[in-house]
């Protein structure tokens, strides 16, 4: 199952990737992070389809993108 | 479990001072993926420019300059002639590029230098607050526009991508933008490419990127990429607007 | 090595050639314009690289960037266009980069005109670009010495880390003479060291910048500065004493080809028996004040002759702190004293320190003597030009 990883002290709540994200997953935290953002969270995890979308539109590096066993390649990056 | 998206040896580890929502960091991110994965991080030299990116010497991780405002293509002309082994890309914004060093790119792209572009274009001055850029556009609000930009005062927005791709000189000229995924898996589509045609030796290459300004645009980010979406690119048309492929000899000699 | 009969901006650009820079980004104005002329020839010959820039405000950053990636680099130019290059100078200093600058100097100010003057000294010597730096600064008074001292300004250029700077007056730039090349072929290419921007290969990222927002930190890299500056001014400072060994009444200052004019007129008023010496600065920064007050203190009075409204003289002041009575005159616009004209300022001067003809009737022209850190390297001299020769 793919998930995504999301450094919480390099985000800086932009929102960018709770927009992008095709299976509308992600929103943002409650808590506020050392900066004083607050930051994105994976609110339905099973339905992570590891796409890297987020990950690519992230202006701070703050998401990696992880998959275990088949991973769709759904398009070139 | 397999990672399939993390940063890239070319980044430095280390988070960035752009605001939240700038897609400066989007940029930085697919340079330096490109120059990683065509194995070229250990021989690039990249030139920072005055602006908002000024401190992007700090965030690659390879050889970096930090040029006057807007000689930066000057910079990687006398480093890529004296070291042709090396591969040079400049990072400048539009006061940097299109307006102060408006001399310096042009005639880098005419000699045909064979150097890599990045010109971010957010149609407004960051670093400086939010001042009237040469590519701001008509009507809009900048601190140095309060009134909006008057075009039959100050003219109107510079297309840099269009400019460039004139001249006779073979180069690689293309416009990409940031504010959507599926742009900005094609922007990196279009920089790697540059890059690709720079370590082959071909051309010139210059990647225009239209990119967000949040917080001087006064705008959540949000509402800043649909603000480029519907006001910039219909003036700023994407695509590539010039290949070395397309380029046909002409017989203009005087000797 | 046999003399050749070369143009002073031909003998400058060979002069690097020898020295082993085949790199060089310039722009064409009068009179430096054979230089890039002599190199788009010469460059290809020696593997090199000649690149006219869009203008002196690029070269001066493409010379940035030649050599922050270990390259031995050379710009050329005239007034107006050091002018535009003193950006990428601040830079290139800021940043402990060697570069070799020559600037072929014309009359000013703004366009002035295309004739010899030296109306840039202080633009050299004080006030190039903005910020606390500074360039060395080497002035030559016959063609043999320009090549001399562009040899010599690489070599300081790369022993400091530091942009020098060889201002000749046009004259240097436009006349022939022969000259020798202490150097044969093409000297080896700068040893890149530990501060290049070559490549990221099994080493940290390196950083050539100038941005330091810190103050603490800038203060520092203002204070390294600082520290090389005053290493430089004492160990490099070069002079020409002319006429000097036996008494003098009479010390006339002048520098590059204003002080082969004055030889004339000097050597001139020896046959009519006045004592007259000659102190002419080769490094014009760093400036040999210890060497000029001691040359001051031995004569009644001080002359100043400058192709310039009164430039190097506040440094003859500042040598002399007030202890002798300094006369200066000068001259601008490209129209340069004729050594008869030099011989009246003289002789105005002499008249006003009350010294007459030497008793002992007709004196001979002494030896010249030459003030060198260091003997091996220093810089040569041509001898006295022949009379009127240097108009």
């Amino acid at each position: 199952m793919p998930k995504i990883e999301v450094n919480t002290e390099r985000c800086k709540g932009c929102e960018r990737c709770n927009d992008a994200c095709p299976q509308q997953i992600i929103g943002m935290s409650d808590q506020l992070n050392n900066k004083g953002y607050k930051y994105a969270v994976v609110f339905d995890r099973p339905r992570c389809i590891g796409c890297r979308i987020c990950a690519i539109i992230c202006p701070d590096v703050a998401i990696e993108v992880y998959v275990e066993g088949t991973q769709y390649e759904l398009f070139q990056y | 479990m397999k990672k399939i998206f993390a940063s890239t040896e070319a980044l430095v580890d280390r988070p960035t001072h752009y605001c939240p929502g700038c897609t400066h960091g989007v940029i930085h991110r697919i340079v330096a993926e490109s120059i990683e994965e065509l194995g070229l991080r250990e021989r690039t030299v990249g030139i920072a420019p005055v602006g908002c990116a000024v401190l992007a010497y700090e965030y690659f991780n390879c050889d970096m300059f930090e040029a006057s405002h807007g000689r930066a293509p000057a910079v990687a002309t006398g480093a890529k002639r004296s070291r042709p082994d090396l591969i040079l890309f400049t990072y400048q914004g539009d006061g940097d590029l299109a307006s102060i060093g408006m001399g310096e790119i042009i005639h880098a792209a005419n000699r045909g230098e064979k150097i890599t572009v990045i010109f971010v274009n957010n149609a407004v001055y960051g670093m400086t607050g939010g001042q009237m850029a040469p590519t701001t556009m008509p009507g809009q609000y900048t601190t140095t526009s309060p009134y909006g930009r008057d075009v039959k005062d100050v003219g109107y927005p510079v297309r840099m991508a269009e400019i460039v791709a004139t001249l006779t000189t073979p180069g690689f000229v293309a416009r990409v933008s940031l504010h959507n995924p599926k742009e900005t898996i094609r922007a990196k589509e279009i920089i790697k490419r540059a890059f690709a045609y720079q370590a082959a030796g071909t051309c010139f290459t210059f990647v225009e990127c239209l990119s967000t300004c949040p917080t001087n645009w006064g705008l959540s980010p949000r509402e800043a990429e649909k603000w480029l979406e519907e006001k910039m690119v219909p003036y700023y048309p994407l695509g590539v607007k010039k290949r070395p492929e397309d380029f046909q000899e002409e017989q203009h000699g005087a000797s | 090595m046999a003399k050749v009969l070369m143009k002073g901006n031909e003998a400058i650009g060979e002069a690097a050639i020898r020295a082993g820079c085949v790199h060089f980004f310039g722009y064409p104005i009068t009179p430096q314009s054979e230089v890039p002329e002599y190199l788009s020839k010469r460059l290809p010959e020696v593997g090199g690289k000649y690149v006219q820039a869009e203008s002196e405000v690029a070269a001066s950053n493409m010379i940035y960037g030649s050599a922050g990636v270990g390259i031995r680099v050379l710009t050329t130019s005239s007034s107006p266009g050091i002018s535009l290059m003193a950006e990428g100078l601040s830079y290139i200093a800021a940043c402990s980069l060697p570069v070799v600058v020559v600037n072929i100097m014309r009359a000013g100010p703004g366009l002035g005109g295309i004739l010899p003057a030296q109306g840039d000294y202080l633009q050299a010597v004080k006030g190039t670009g903005h910020g606390d730096f500074q360039l060395v600064v080497l002035a030559p008074a016959s063609v043999q010495e320009a090549v001399n001292l562009v040899i010599l300004a690489f070599e300081l250029a790369e022993k400091y880390l530091t942009p020098v700077m060889v201002i000749g007056d046009g004259m240097i730039g436009q006349m022939m003479e022969p000259v020798e090349f202490p150097i044969e072929g093409v000297g080896p290419p700068l040893d890149p060291g530990d501060w290049a921007l070559n490549g990221a290969r099994g080493r940290d990222k390196r950083i050539i910048n100038s941005l330091h927002l810190d103050p603490e930190y800038c203060n520092k890299i203002n204070m390294d500065l600082k520290a090389k500056y005053d290493r430089i001014k004492k160990n490099e400072q070069r002079w020409e004493l002319y006429n000097c060994e036996k008494p003098y009444d009479l010390l006339v200052c002048a520098f590059g080809m204003m002080s082969r004019i004055c030889k004339t007129a000097i050597d001139e008023l020896a046959q009519a028996g006045y004592r007259v010496g000659l102190f002419r600065p080769i490094s014009v920064w760093p400036f040999p004040y210890a060497t000029c007050k001691q040359a001051m203190q031995k004569a009644k009075r001080v002359l100043v002759l400058e192709m310039n409204m009164g430039q190097m003289v506040e440094d003859i002041q500042l040598a002399g702190q007030g202890t002798r009575e300094i006369d200066f005159f000068g001259t601008a616009g490209g129209k340069v004293f004729s050594p008869d004209e030099s011989k009246e300022k003289m002789l105005y001067s002499l008249k006003q320190a009350g010294a007459g003809k030497s008793r002992a009737g007709v004196s001979q022209p002494s030896s010249k003597s030459e003030g060198k850190p260091k003997k091996k390297k220093a810089a040569k001299t041509a001898g006295p030009a022949k009379k009127r020769k240097a108009r």
